[in-house]
């Protein structure tokens, strides 16, 4: 392997080399067309996304409340070590990780049934779940949260009184009253809500193992059960990993259902919401930049360690052969 | 080892269309089966109904007299090389090879698995490549590693979807004499679907002609080419093709386009109850430039002049084109052919086989010389072929058959001897490859395979 | 051919799957027809089933929380995705068609803004906004927006646009077309549906929002729906506000349910097309 792309790395240099030298007015006009193009955008994701960060960096050195602005006074790394003395970072940090842990398994394994069911649904059953599993996709996420809060809610829901042959749960049983019960609602809202995007990408993956493949296989000797762990999931490890890691950097920031539900009481807080809290709740802006800069920085290691550890190429191929 | 039984097979789709229509075969143990005929016509739906992977509508299928249509593939105990090898991309070689005995859980150690793996790399030359995934392995590679995968599992049967249609023309060739080889070595039935007419005439010990899910003819690769049942299985067997011309019967003579012919006298007793209007079906090999042909022969047959329109010189030999006028009352049947067969229209035109060094060339009129003797007559409605000597036929194809056995028991005595002074030497891993052997037969044979194995290593 | 018990077995799953898909909407749906007295029932189903919440939020006491915001969120966010789509079009052709140094990094840059936590954007901007007056106004909206809206429409674009013939364009020239008319009579109509696609999931994801709703607005002047219905209250302080919240909920759901049933093929092809196989 590695010989092969020494000598590849080889033979494009002097190329290279020349193309800087020997640009011909073509080439530099279509460099030129293609940043003129392409800039525009560029920049704006730029902007919107370093500046704020950048602010934030700056923000977080600084002990900094909007109600006294007079007080703003330089702390370096004092905000950060506040945060990470604070008992509820860690127990929120501990929420958002369960949640992120427990809500991408399940989408996973739920997903993938969906994906199943739809790629061997016969042509007209296709359209139907495919057009049913988009509702969820399309609801906004604040919707969704209202719906399965009602549902569950003591004073509006009706799921207590389904539920109460179940031990624990009588009609006076509150879902919105302790940390587990909650945490269990807004999990299922999230699940409900993302869940057809994962099975779409499992679908497209399924789609490209090739049919012959299964066949093979079940000449070989292969039950269903063998024939999707040992050759289907194999080779739709790809799609599998890039769906795993967009669902979890997702999740990572939920913030909306849990806000719709508990506001983060009873023990449901996550980062995101305490970030909210900390800066636009109480405006603390130095305190809340560095939880802030704490998630983004979350956040990064989550997407650094799937693309080197697990090797997930999430560029695709966009840029084969480019 | 086994026998596969097809009783009245029939596939319906929903939409009613028999995609197999009424097929019976029996395919003896040992046997080499071809399913051969133009696309659409059946012969991978069949095969895949022998495997399992489609449902049979109706009509039974056993193997070993056992009915097994209900069965799932994986309870047929077959083996099966499929067009684009469906190699596991995620697998490499070696585990692709141990696929089917990994699945059956408990049944070998992995010792077992080891040993029967690396038999069948030996076999196959495949033991510098176990590592490697296929996607880097080439055509003939991946061919043979798919083949590795079939004959690891001591399966009672080989089906082959087309497996040498993605190869170029050259490793077709190359794997084809493999394939035919390993068969007759191991002597395991099997089943082989293609449309290439070559594969068909050079692996088959029969080969079943199938039209629109119907089976028109199975015999022996000779019998087809010499005493086939009709128009269409006269027509797909040989190339150039068979040539059709129309002739009407007047006073023991064939008016043609082309020319009177003297009726045969072995035609002459079968063309009781014939139309008026027949097919003669003339070889282009039949022809012959009149300048070659010895003086003692030239009494079977007939002489006649044609203008040629061109010819094509390919060194070896030499075919010759004649076009003539075509009798309307044949051309919408000729046509009709012509689409059964895959191609576009039958061209008026009669190719006849040539001397190499035969100075005729395009544009000039000279005598040709045909053997009447070996001409066919069809009938043109029903396309049946009346001058077909079913007994002269079912000879070639017991002839074969015998050959075929014979064939088998040489190249075992061969291994067993070859793979006795392979251990001895302790060396030559390639001969020593060509020793597969099964159950007990052969016991030096197996004992330097395992030699040649560990001197691989 | 189906057998009878695989017909029976894809009516079951089909429903199992249908019931998982629009079961929470159908509950939301029951919760807004019910009155007042009603929503504490305990019960799936409304016992009467009344508009008293859709007239609350259109000619009601809610009417001056939800009428702005539905104002708000359908401007905002057709805007958003414009802007997106126009500007992320002309990038995804240069990427797709030209030979420029570069390339990488914009996609690349793309995936990673997509991946961005949006409160740690939220914070710096919420001040930042009030300092120069862009603080609960569309603006405000719109330029974050584009953060989410951008990456997505960039990776599905540039995705659809690698599909597309380009060798059509010279071929149309060589038939005798001008550039331009290459461009008009080829190039569009094949660009076309994944430009349609593209703004249909950059609107989906804009009308979505909810984080920079509540963090950068503080009024009815930008407030967009979700971020409003957080905020509803009862007709009187005592009042259940679940009914009107419930009815709002319905009305911003309609024009994405029409949109999945109008358009379920091409956000099908386009999510896993941007996502996928990029």
């Amino acid at each position: 392997m590695s010989s092969t792309v020494d000598s590849r790395a080889r033979a494009a240099a002097p190329e290279k080399g020349r193309s800087k030298t020997h640009l011909s007015d073509r080439a530099r006009s279509e460099r030129k067309l293609g940043w003129l193009l392409a800039g525009p955008a560029f920049v704006i994701m730029l902007l919107v996304t370093l500046y704020p960060i950048v602010q934030a960096l700056w923000d977080s050195l600084f002990s900094f409340r909007l109600t006294a602005p007079g007080d703003k006074e330089f702390v370096f790394l004092g905000n950060y070590a506040t945060v990470f003395s604070d008992p509820v970072f860690w127990q929120d940090l501990g929420v958002t990780m369960l949640i992120t842990v427990v809500t991408v398994l399940v989408e996973l394994v739920l997903g993938l049934a969906l994906a199943l069911v739809m790629h061997s649904a016969i042509k007209a059953t296709r359209g139907l779940l495919r057009t049913a599993i988009l509702v969820p996709y399309g609801i906004i996420t604040v919707v969704s949260a209202f719906a399965w809060f009602y549902a569950f809610d003591i004073t509006t829901g009706y799921v207590n009184n389904w539920l109460s042959w179940l031990p624990v749960i009588g009609p006076d049983f509150n879902w919105f009253a302790s940390a587990g019960p909650s945490l269990t609602v807004i999990m299922a809202s999230e699940i409900w809500k993302t869940t057809p995007f994962i099975s779409l990408l499992l679908l497209s993956g399924l789609a490209q193992v090739p049919g012959e493949l299964t066949e093979a296989a079940r000449v070989d000797g292969a039950s269903s059960w063998q024939r999707l762990t040992r050759v289907v999931l194999p080779n739709m490890k790809a799609a599998i990993m890039v769906a795993v890691v967009f669902r979890a950097l997702d999740a990572f920031r939920i913030f909306d259902n849990i806000f719709i539900m508990t506001q983060g009481q009873y023990g449901t807080e996550t980062l995101s919401l305490l970030a909210y809290r900390t800066s636009i709740g109480r405006l603390e802006i130095g305190l809340g930049s560095a939880i802030s800069v704490i998630l983004f920085i979350c956040v990064m290691i989550i997407a650094l360690v799937a693309i080197k550890v697990f090797k997930v190429d999430l560029t695709g191929g966009s840029g084969k052969g480019k | 080892m086994a026998a596969i039984t097809m009783e009245h097979l029939v596939k319906k789709y929903d939409d009613g269309f028999p995609a197999v229509n009424d097929i019976s075969i029996d395919i003896a143990d040992g046997e080499f089966l071809i399913l051969v005929g133009p696309s659409g016509c059946g012969k991978s739906t069949l095969l895949r109904m022998v495997v399992g992977l489609e449902d049979i509508t109706s009509g039974d299928l056993k193997i070993n007299g056992e009915r097994v249509n209900d069965r799932q593939p994986r309870d047929r105990n077959l083996s099966m090389v499929f067009q684009n090898y469906a190699l596991y991309p995620h697998l490499s070689v070696y585990e692709n090879i141990a696929f089917p005995l990994r699945l059956a859980k408990g049944q070998f150690s992995n010792d077992e698995i080891d040993r029967k793996v690396r038999e069948a790399a030996e076999t196959l030359d495949l033991n510098e490549h176990l590592e490697r995934k296929p996607a880097n392995l080439s055509g003939g590679q991946r061919q043979r590693v798919a083949m590795g995968r079939a004959i690891v599992r001591d399966a009672d049967a080989f089906l082959f979807d087309e497996p040498l249609s993605n190869l170029d023309a050259k490793l077709r060739g190359q794997m084809r004499t493999e394939i035919a080889q390993l068969q007759r070595r191991m002597g395991i039935t099997s089943l082989y679907v293609t449309h290439d007419q070559t594969e068909a005439m050079t692996l088959g010990d029969r080969v079943a002609v199938l039209k629109r899910g119907q089976l028109q003819q199975i015999a022996s690769p000779r019998e087809l080419y010499e005493q086939p049942v009709n128009l269409f299985v006269a027509g797909f067997i040989g190339a150039p093709s068979m040539n059709f011309i129309p002739a009407r019967i007047s006073g023991g003579v064939f008016q043609t386009p082309i020319g009177d012919i003297e009726v045969p006298e072995r035609v002459q007793a079968k063309l009781s109850g014939a139309p008026e209007l027949v097919l003669l079906g003339l070889r282009p090999e039949h022809f012959e430039d009149a300048k070659f042909v010895d003086e003692a022969k030239v009494g079977h047959g007939t002489m006649f002049d044609a203008e040629f329109t061109h010819t094509e010189w390919l060194g070896n030999q030499q075919y010759g084109y004649i076009q003539y006028e075509q009798d309307q009352t044949v051309q919408h049947k000729l046509n009709e052919l012509a689409q059964e067969l895959d191609a576009d229209e039958m061209p008026a035109q009669v190719i006849v086989s040539l001397d190499a060094s035969s100075r005729i060339r395009g544009g000039s009129t000279a005598k040709i010389w045909l053997d009447s003797r070996r001409m066919h007559v069809f009938n043109p409605e029903t396309g049946e072929n009346l001058t077909r000597d079913a007994e002269a036929g079912a000879e070639l194809t017991r002839e074969a058959n015998e050959e075929r056995k014979s064939e088998i028991e040489r190249a075992r005595q061969r291994d067993a001897s070859r793979g006795g002074q392979n251990a001895h030497a302790g060396a030559g891993t390639a001969t020593a490859g060509v020793a597969v052997h099964r159950g007990g037969d052969a016991v030096t044979g197996r004992e330097s395979t395992g030699q040649g194995g560990s001197t691989a290593l | 051919m189906l057998s009878t018990k695989q017909k029976i077995g894809w009516t079951v799953i089909s429903v199992l799957v249908l019931v998982y898909a629009l079961f929470p909407v159908l509950s939301i749906l029951m919760t807004s027809f019910k009155a007042p007295s009603d929503l504490t029932s305990g019960k799936f189903l409304p016992s009467k089933f009344v508009g008293e919440n859709y007239e609350q939020i259109f000619v009601g006491d809610a009417k001056d929380l939800f009428l702005p915001a539905l104002r708000n969120s359908i401007g905002i966010s057709l805007i958003a995705t414009f802007i997106a789509v126009v500007l992320a079009t002309l990038c995804a052709y240069a990427i797709a068609r030209l030979d420029f140094p570069g390339k990488k990094l914009v996609l690349t840059t793309a995936l990673m803004v997509s991946m961005f936590p949006v409160i740690s954007i939220v914070t710096p901007l919420f001040n930042l906004w009030r300092q120069i007056g862009l603080y609960d106004t569309w603006l405000g909206l719109i330029i974050p927006y584009l953060s989410l809206t951008l990456p997505i429409s960039i990776w599905t674009l540039t995705a659809f646009f690698q599909q597309i013939p380009w060798d059509l364009e010279r071929a149309a020239q060589v038939d005798g077309a001008t550039t331009w008319q290459a461009f008009r009579k080829v190039i569009v109509p094949l660009a076309m549906p994944g430009v349609f696609t593209t703004a249909i999931i950059a609107f989906f994801i804009a009308w979505n929002d909810f984080v920079y709703g509540i963090g950068l607005t503080s009024t009815s002047a930008a407030r967009p729906v979700p971020a409003a219905l957080a905020f509803f209250t009862g007709a009187s302080q005592f009042e259940d506000p679940a009914g009107a919240i419930s009815a709002a909920a319905i009305i911003v759901t309609i024009p994405v349910v029409l949109l999945v049933l109008a358009f379920q093929r091409q956000i099908v092809s386009g999510l896993t097309q941007g996502a996928v196989k990029g």
